[in-house]
């Protein structure tokens, strides 16, 4: 268990009325828990703040300056003004339904968060051997939380926003979990830890091998997520608020919150399985210098950035981009996203298989170990990072073979430009004097 | 309020796959206070109704018990976007109708005026229209710009807003002291501003997925419904009443009128931006052309328009404002009629949107630009 010398004098004296094995399966777990939650919450709180302060820097304002110095205790704020408002229920709403999709959203969330890996050792509260796995089964059911308070809310914008999140979640989970298989090629296990010791045992981060994986992955995920420029669920412009337009108060802001633990969740993900997760050259020299604990929290704040990295890149597209229509979004997801994430797993396979094969032809020596993922040597690693920017090219040959009728590929050579005209002066009306 | 036709259809929600949604007339992008009954297949338009009035406020009639000078004022409420236009208007009516000469700086000075008014407009279009599509930083940018605009307008003026500026017969002050320098400043700054919003737009994916194509309406269909002004040459009709009428100083600057070719949504965008660019160089040649002298023409003590009727119409930011006045003799005008051009440019929106999907709507909704204060007046 944890070795820092204040948690072993908890430790004794939790044995004084507990049994050994309770403090270890009960005990501490709930305290990792009411950590991770607390940490996750206050993620979630200061990602608001964050994208508020970036969107206004982006936009030549100051964004929350009032609250605190520079605007720091805003988002406390903003969750004690909606703990205190009212919470509004339509007369016609299906009562129990409206009640609890909120809770269905923020559960599914946070539920994630188990089996996500912090840092090494103590800093994950389960590893399970089907933890990805796991990832995308409890963030699918999130989608079931927008299409019942969609349904339920009894207002047609809210059910065209319930019906646009099932469509596009539905679809773009099918992308999401096909642009996952090329990294699990490589990891050879579906536990997130697992995937993260792969990488750190063999030096290198799967975005290397995985180029378009990568950028897929962080596509759909920003449309599984809801996030501009896939927002459409909750396009203001359009569906006033979409599925949440019915929703105030405390349970609005539980959409919220959900929204944007999905949003930490899919970045920690991403950073786990193609930016090495915890794992940063040269940190574990802590380790084997001694210091474990400054070791895991070091690693920790590693994972912390890099999927704030990810999450930052979330704000910025934001900001940056306008809104897909409808029929574009599917457009996207299906003419573009899937092909292509099939054809990366069928590039992936042959390059594992090519990696392979090569080694011990000629003398190369490709292959180190297959114990922990797949352990390539030094000319094994760039061969397969050449097969990754191959696989990049080969991609997007073979969609714009795809896509080349599709209306929108070639949208700037369809468009013209305005013509500047000097139209000849007619008689005044008034004589200019 | 009138019945609305799609609305009473005795359809329930099993029987038919069709569903009627009601767009406003408390919604984010309907502009004010439209409200756009759809009926939708999935999401796809195939009927639409407007309904206007909620902003009705009787200008005309009120202007019917007002003395000529002093309705000015409330025609500045009309389009509020665009005061500075709508008031042009009424005064320049006026002055034709009792033949009065003005002098030529104060001509001078309502061009200047009026397309820096034009450019203000344009921006909170720009800024809108990408709101209406996503893209929110646009929206801030270009209010920034605006502001620079109603700055100099608040030292012209006193009002940022409806800024009511004319008098008939002239101006009621002269241009501040610093004017002339402001102006130089912001038409030196704002061409650089202007490619920074393309740099986001112009070239964007997912700008052109969203505009190219939407909401196409054909030259001669728009001369048909009667669309004017940016709507109009996005259709690529060249029709620009400063160059066929000129009005003000207009007869004496040197600019080009921007025409589209497909008539949609993103030719009606490029002609918009083009059109900026153009006021900043008429400001820019009005400036240096600007000339000394006094900025009112001597006035009787009671504005007394000769008996008969005129019309008069004028290059306003969203197409032709016109004014139609009958007058008794007396000094209170007898009929008054507006033609606002988002009232007519509103008309185009029932054919631009069929077979179109709910966010389209949207985006030719913003194309379009309305201002509810002028079509419900």
């Amino acid at each position: 268990m944890l070795a820092l010398a204040p948690i072993n004098v908890l430790d004794e004296l939790l044995l004084k009325f507990f049994s050994q094995d309770t403090i270890n399966y009960v005990i501490w777990p709930l305290v990792q828990i009411g950590i991770v939650v607390s940490l996750v919450a206050f993620w979630v709180a200061y990602a608001t703040y964050l994208e508020r302060k970036i969107s206004a820097f982006m936009q030549a304002r100051l964004g929350p300056m009032r609250v605190g110095p520079w605007g720091l205790l805003q988002p406390i704020a903003d969750g004690l003004k909606l703990l205190v408002k009212e919470d509004f229920i339509p007369e016609k709403a299906d009562r129990w339904i409206f009640f609890f999709a909120p809770y269905i959203a923020v559960a599914s969330a946070f539920i994630v968060f188990s089996v996500v890996p912090f840092g090494p050792d103590w800093a994950v509260i389960a590893d399970v051997n089907i933890g990805l796995l796991l990832v995308l089964a409890v963030s699918s059911v999130g989608v079931l939380a927008l299409i019942l308070a969609g349904w339920s809310s009894n207002s047609k914008y809210a059910l065209l926003g319930g019906l646009r999140s099932s469509a596009q979640m539905v679809s773009y989970e099918v992308a999401m979990g096909l642009s996952l298989i090329g990294g699990l090629m490589f990891a050879r296990t579906l536990s997130l830890s697992g995937i993260v010791i792969a990488q750190a045992s063999d030096s290198i981060w799967f975005i290397v091998y995985q180029p378009v994986g990568f950028f897929l992955f962080l596509i759909s995920g920003i449309a599984e997520n809801n996030r501009a420029p896939f927002d459409l669920p909750e396009a203001e412009s359009e569906l006033v608020a979409g599925f949440h337009t019915e929703y105030s108060g405390m349970r609005w802001s539980l959409f919220f919150m959900a929204e944007y633990a999905a949003m930490v969740v899919v970045s920690a993900v991403a950073a786990t399985l193609y930016l090495g997760g915890w794992y940063f050259p040269f940190v574990h020299r802590l380790e084997e210098a001694g210091y474990h604990d400054l070791y895991v929290i070091v690693s920790l704040l590693v994972f912390l950035i890099k999927a704030s990295a990810i999450l930052y890149f979330y704000f910025w597209l934001r900001w940056t981009l306008p809104r897909f229509r409808y029929d574009q979004l599917m457009d996207i997801g299906w003419k573009w996203l899937i092909p292509s994430a099939l054809i990366n797993i069928a590039l992936t396979a042959i390059a594992i298989f090519a990696v392979q094969a090569l080694n011990g032809w000629r003398g190369i020596v490709t292959l180190q170990a297959m114990d922990r993922g797949l352990n390539l040597s030094a000319t094994g690693k760039i061969i397969m990072f050449a097969f990754g920017l191959i696989g990049l090219v080969i991609t997007g040959l073979l969609l714009s073979r795809i896509n080349w009728r599709s209306r929108d590929f070639n949208l700037k050579t369809q468009r013209r430009n305005i013509r500047l005209v000097n139209l000849p002066k007619g008689k005044p009306a008034v004589p200019a004097s | 309020m009138h019945q609305v036709e799609i609305a009473t259809t005795q359809e329930t929600l099993l029987d038919s796959p069709e569903m009627v949604l009601n767009m406003g007339p408390q919604h984010p992008s309907t502009h004010g206070v439209l409200r756009v009954v759809l009926k939708l297949d999935g999401e796809t338009v195939i009927d639409l109704d407007c309904d206007i009035g909620y902003l009705h406020r009787g200008m005309e009639k009120i202007a019917e018990n007002r003395m000529y000078t002093m309705i000015a004022p409330y025609w500045d409420r009309l389009d509020y976007i665009a005061a500075v236009s709508n008031g042009l208007v009424w005064v320049e009516t006026v002055e034709q109708m009792m033949g009065l000469s003005v002098p030529p700086r104060a001509h001078y000075l309502r061009t200047i005026l009026t397309e820096l008014n034009r450019i203000a407009s344009h921006l909170l279009w720009l800024a809108t229209h990408a709101l209406d599509i996503g893209a929110v930083t646009v929206l801030l940018w270009a209010l920034r710009e605006r502001e620079e605009i109603l700055k100099i307008f608040e030292r012209q003026f006193g009002a940022r807003l409806t800024c009511h500026a004319w008098r008939v017969g002239g101006m009621t002050n002269d241009a501040y002291d610093d004017f002339d320098k402001d102006c130089r400043q912001f038409t030196k700054n704002f061409p650089n501003r202007l490619d920074e919003y393309e740099t986001v737009l112009s070239e964007n994916r997912i700008w052109l997925s969203r505009t190219v194509g939407i909401g196409v309406i054909s030259g001669p269909e728009a001369i048909a419904i009667g669309l004017s002004g940016p709507a109009l040459r996005g259709s690529g009709v060249a029709w620009d009443i400063r160059k066929s009428r000129p009005y003000a100083a207009y007869a004496d600057i040197d600019f080009d009128v921007p025409l589209g070719e497909n008539g949609d949504t993103y030719d009606r965008y490029l002609v918009r931006i083009a059109e900026m660019r153009q006021s900043q160089r008429i400001i820019d040649q009005a400036l240096d052309k600007l000339p000394d002298g006094p900025v009112v023409a001597k006035l009787p003590k009671i504005v007394k328009p000769p008996v008969g009727d005129y019309y008069h119409s004028i290059e306003g930011p969203k197409g032709e404002i016109g004014c139609y006045l009958v007058s008794d003799g007396s000094a209170q005008p007898y009929r008054v009629r507006v033609r606002p051009p988002s009232f007519v440019n509103l008309q185009a929106l029932k054919q631009m949107c069929i077979g179109h999907l709910v966010a389209d709507v949207v985006a030719i909704i913003g194309t379009l630009d309305i201002v509810l204060g002028e079509i419900d007046r």
